[in-house]
C-alpha cells in the first residue's frame, strides 16, 4: 500500500523521459508542418513576384508596359473613334491595357454576387429558421455537393446550355456574355455563401430566439430582424469570400465569356476577365518577354486581391465569434 | 520551455529546406535543350490548333511504320508551339503562320543553329457564316472592315439588317496571327471580337448565332457556310477549293509549317523526310488540308536533306 510518490514525481526514470522526448518531437513535427503550409504560400507569392517584378524595375520592359500604360487611359485607335484602354499584346504595336480586364473581372463578379448573395442567404434561413430537421440535415450535403462540381464542368454547362436559354429569353446579341458567365460563376458561388452564412445562423445563441418568441414576434420577423443581424458579422464574411472565389474563378469565365476585351458598363455583351487572360495567353509566351512579365503581373494583382478580401473575410468572423461569444450574455 | 526548443528545431528545419529550395531554383532555371537536339526515339510536336489533327494523324501513320518511335503530338497554338521550341520542350514545333524575326534570333541565340523553315501542308483559311445568312462572297477590304469593327452591321456587305458577331482566336494563335498580317494588314481587331480556343470551337459558335462571323482553316467547317473570297469589289468570289488554293487563286491561304531548331538528325529526319514524301502527303488530304504542290514538295525535301547551314528564311 506504499505510494510510488517518489518515482511520480521524479522525471528520471527512462520510460517517462522517452514519452517527454517523443511529445517534444511530435510537437516540433507539428509546428515544422504548419510552417510549411506558410512556407509554401510566401513562395508562391515570392515567385510569381520576381516574374512581375520587372514591369515595375526593368526599362526595357517599361517601353511596352509601364504602371501608365497598364491602368491609365492612352491614344489608341483614331481620332474620330479613339480607344483608350486596348488590350491586344499580341500586335505590331503591343497593347497592354489592364483596365478593360479589371473591368471585366468587376462586372462578372458582381452579377455573381448579385445571383448568388440572395440565394444563399436566404437559403440559410430557411434552413436554420424555418425547415424541420428532416430538410436541413438534407439540404447542407446537397448544396455542399454542389460546390464539388469541377468549374470546367459548369463553364461547360453555361456554355451550351445556359447561354442558348439566355439568349432566347432576354433576346440578346450576343451569346457568350457578362450575364451568362455571371450566372454561372454565381452558381459555383452559392455554396460558400450558403455553408458560412448558415454556421454564421446557427451560432446566433437559441436565447435570442427565444426571447424573440416571447414578445411577440413571428417567425419571419425573428430571422430578419434578430437573428440575421446578429449573425451578420459572418454573413458578411461569407459574401466576402465568395467574391473572392469569384474574382479568382478561370475555367467559367474562360468558357461563357466570350472572352473580349470591351470596356463598357453594358452587361449583355462579352467581357475579358484577368484571370481568363492569364490562363489563355501563358502558355504561348517566350519567357522573359513583356507579355510574359505583365502576364506575371496580373497574376501578382490577383493573388493580393484575394489575398486582401480572405484576409477581411475572416478577420469578420472572429468578431463574430467574439462578439456572440465573448462581449453578450 | 520545452516547446520553444521544439519551435527552435522546427525553425531550423524551415530554413535549412528554404536555403535549400532557392538554391535550386537559381540553379535549374536554364530548361534542358536536349529535346530538341538529338534524335531520341521519343519525338516530342507541339504547336498550331489548326494542325494538330493532321500532326496526330501522321504520328499514327509514322509509328504503325516505326515500332521503335513514341511521337506525341499536343495543340495550344502555334505561338505555344514556337515558344516552346525557343525553351527546348520540344523536338518539332507545328506553326500555321511564319516564325517572326525575333523568334528565329531568339532560337540563334538559345540553341546556336539557325531554325529550320519547313512547309508540310496548304491551307486556305476560309470565313465562315451561319448557314441562314444571305450572303455568299465577301472581299478582303469587307473582312477587313468587319474585323477592324469599321462595319458593324450586316446590312453594309448586303445582308440582313442584323449587328454583325465576331468570333476569332485567341492570340497564341496561328490562325489569328496570320489573319491580323494577312487580313487585316496589322490593324488590331475589334475589341469586340469574342476569342475561343479553337476552330472547332469557331465554328461550333457560328453554328449556333445567325448573325455570326469566324475565321478559322478549312478542315473545320461542318453546320456552318464556308463564304466566297474576292480580291476586291472587282474580280470574281473564289471557293476554298484544293485547285484555287493551290493555283494561288483563293486570296487567303498559307503554308502550314514545321519548325526544327537546326537541321533534324536521327528519327526526327526520318520523320520529317516521311512527311513531304509522297506517302505522307496523301494523309494530308484524307484529314481535309491540301498537300503541297510538286515544286514545293520537291523544295521542301531538298531543305532537309540540304547543307547543315540551311538557313530558314
Amino acid at each position: 500500500m506504499s505510494a510510488p510518490v517518489a518515482t511520480v514525481i521524479s522525471s528520471a526514470t527512462p520510460e517517462l523521459a522517452r514519452r517527454r522526448l517523443w511529445d517534444r518531437f511530435v510537437r516540433g513535427f507539428i509546428h515544422v508542418t504548419a510552417l510549411m503550409a506558410i512556407l509554401v504560400i510566401v513562395l508562391i507569392f515570392v515567385f510569381v513576384g520576381k516574374e512581375a517584378l520587372p514591369v515595375l524595375t526593368s526599362s526595357e520592359v517599361q517601353k511596352e508596359a509601364n504602371l501608365d500604360k497598364l491602368f491609365r487611359a492612352q491614344q489608341y485607335g483614331t481620332p474620330e473613334a479613339p480607344l483608350p484602354y486596348v488590350w491586344q499584346p499580341v500586335s505590331t504595336e503591343p497593347k497592354y491595357s489592364l483596365m478593360p480586364l479589371l473591368l471585366g473581372t468587376l462586372k462578372v463578379t458582381l452579377i455573381a454576387m448579385l445571383f448568388a448573395a440572395p440565394l444563399g442567404i436566404l437559403a440559410a434561413i430557411f434552413s436554420t429558421e424555418f425547415a424541420p430537421t428532416w430538410l436541413r440535415e438534407s439540404m447542407k450535403p446537397v448544396i455542399e455537393l454542389l460546390a464539388g462540381i469541377p468549374s470546367v464542368v459548369l463553364g461547360f454547362f453555361a456554355l451550351i446550355v445556359l447561354a442558348t436559354l439566355m439568349q432566347d429569353w432576354l433576346q440578346l446579341d450576343y451569346r457568350l456574355n457578362v450575364l451568362t458567365a455571371g450566372v454561372a460563376l454565381g452558381l459555383a458561388v452559392v455554396p460558400i455563401i450558403y455553408t458560412i452564412s448558415e454556421d454564421a445562423l446557427t451560432a446566433v445563441p437559441r436565447s435570442y430566439r427565444n426571447a424573440s418568441a416571447a414578445l411577440g414576434a413571428s417567425r419571419w420577423q425573428t430571422a430578419w430582424n434578430v437573428v440575421l443581424p446578429a449573425a451578420l458579422p459572418g454573413v458578411f464574411a461569407g459574401i466576402v469570400l465568395g467574391f473572392g472565389r469569384a474574382v479568382g474563378e478561370t475555367m467559367i469565365v474562360l468558357m461563357a465569356s466570350g472572352n473580349a476585351a470591351i470596356t463598357s458598363w453594358n452587361f449583355t455583351e462579352p467581357v475579358r476577365t484577368l484571370s481568363a487572360s492569364v490562363a489563355a495567353e501563358l502558355a504561348e509566351v517566350v519567357f522573359g518577354e513583356t507579355h510574359y512579365h505583365v502576364l506575371f503581373f496580373i497574376g501578382t494583382l490577383l493573388f493580393v486581391i484575394t489575398f486582401i478580401l480572405n484576409w477581411f473575410g475572416s478577420f469578420m468572423v472572429a468578431r463574430l465569434r467574439r462578439r456572440l461569444t465573448g462581449a453578450e450574455r | 520551455m520545452k516547446t520553444r526548443k521544439g519551435i527552435s528545431i522546427g525553425l531550423t528545419f524551415v530554413l535549412a529546406v528554404a536555403v535549400a529550395a532557392v538554391f535550386a531554383g537559381c540553379g535549374g532555371s536554364e530548361p534542358a535543350g536536349d529535346a530538341a537536339k538529338t534524335a531520341t526515339s521519343n519525338i516530342t510536336i507541339k504547336g498550331s490548333d489548326t494542325m494538330v489533327i493532321l500532326g496526330q494523324r501522321w504520328a499514327e501513320v509514322f509509328m504503325q511504320k516505326n515500332s521503335g518511335v513514341t511521337v506525341q503530338v499536343t495543340g495550344g497554338g502555334s505561338g505555344t508551339g514556337i515558344a516552346a521550341l525557343i525553351n527546348g520542350t520540344t523536338s518539332i514545333a507545328e506553326s500555321s503562320r511564319p516564325m517572326k524575326d525575333k523568334e528565329k534570333a531568339d532560337v540563334k541565340a538559345k540553341f546556336g543553329k539557325e531554325v529550320l523553315e519547313l512547309p508540310v501542308a496548304v491551307d486556305g483559311l476560309a470565313v465562315y457564316v451561319h448557314a441562314s445568312n444571305p450572303i455568299n462572297e465577301l472581299s478582303v477590304p469587307q473582312i477587313k472592315g468587319i474585323y477592324t469593327g469599321a462595319i458593324t452591321n450586316w446590312k453594309q456587305v448586303g445582308g440582313k439588317n442584323e449587328a454583325i458577331i465576331l468570333y476569332s482566336r485567341e492570340n497564341n494563335s496561328g490562325t489569328y496571327v496570320y489573319f491580323k498580317e494577312h487580313v487585316l494588314q496589322d490593324a488590331d481587331y475589334d475589341p469586340r471580337a469574342q476569342t475561343l480556343p479553337g476552330t472547332a470551337a469557331v465554328i461550333n459558335a457560328v453554328s449556333k448565332d445567325s448573325k455570326g462571323i469566324g475565321y478559322g482553316g478549312i478542315a473545320y467547317g461542318e453546320g456552318v457556310k464556308h463564304i466566297k473570297v474576292k480580291q476586291d469589289d472587282k474580280t470574281p468570289g473564289v471557293e476554298p477549293t484544293m485547285e484555287n488554293v493551290l493555283a494561288a487563286k483563293y486570296p487567303i491561304s498559307r503554308y502550314l509549317y514545321w519548325y526544327f531548331a537546326g537541321p533534324p538528325t536521327g528519327e526526327v529526319k526520318k520523320l520529317a523526310d516521311w512527311v513531304v514524301s509522297k506517302d505522307g502527303q496523301s494523309v494530308v488530304e484524307n484529314v481535309g488540308y491540301y498537300p503541297l504542290s510538286e515544286t514545293d514538295r520537291t523544295a521542301s525535301a531538298a531543305k532537309l536533306t540540304g547543307t547543315p547551314t540551311a538557313a530558314g528564311q
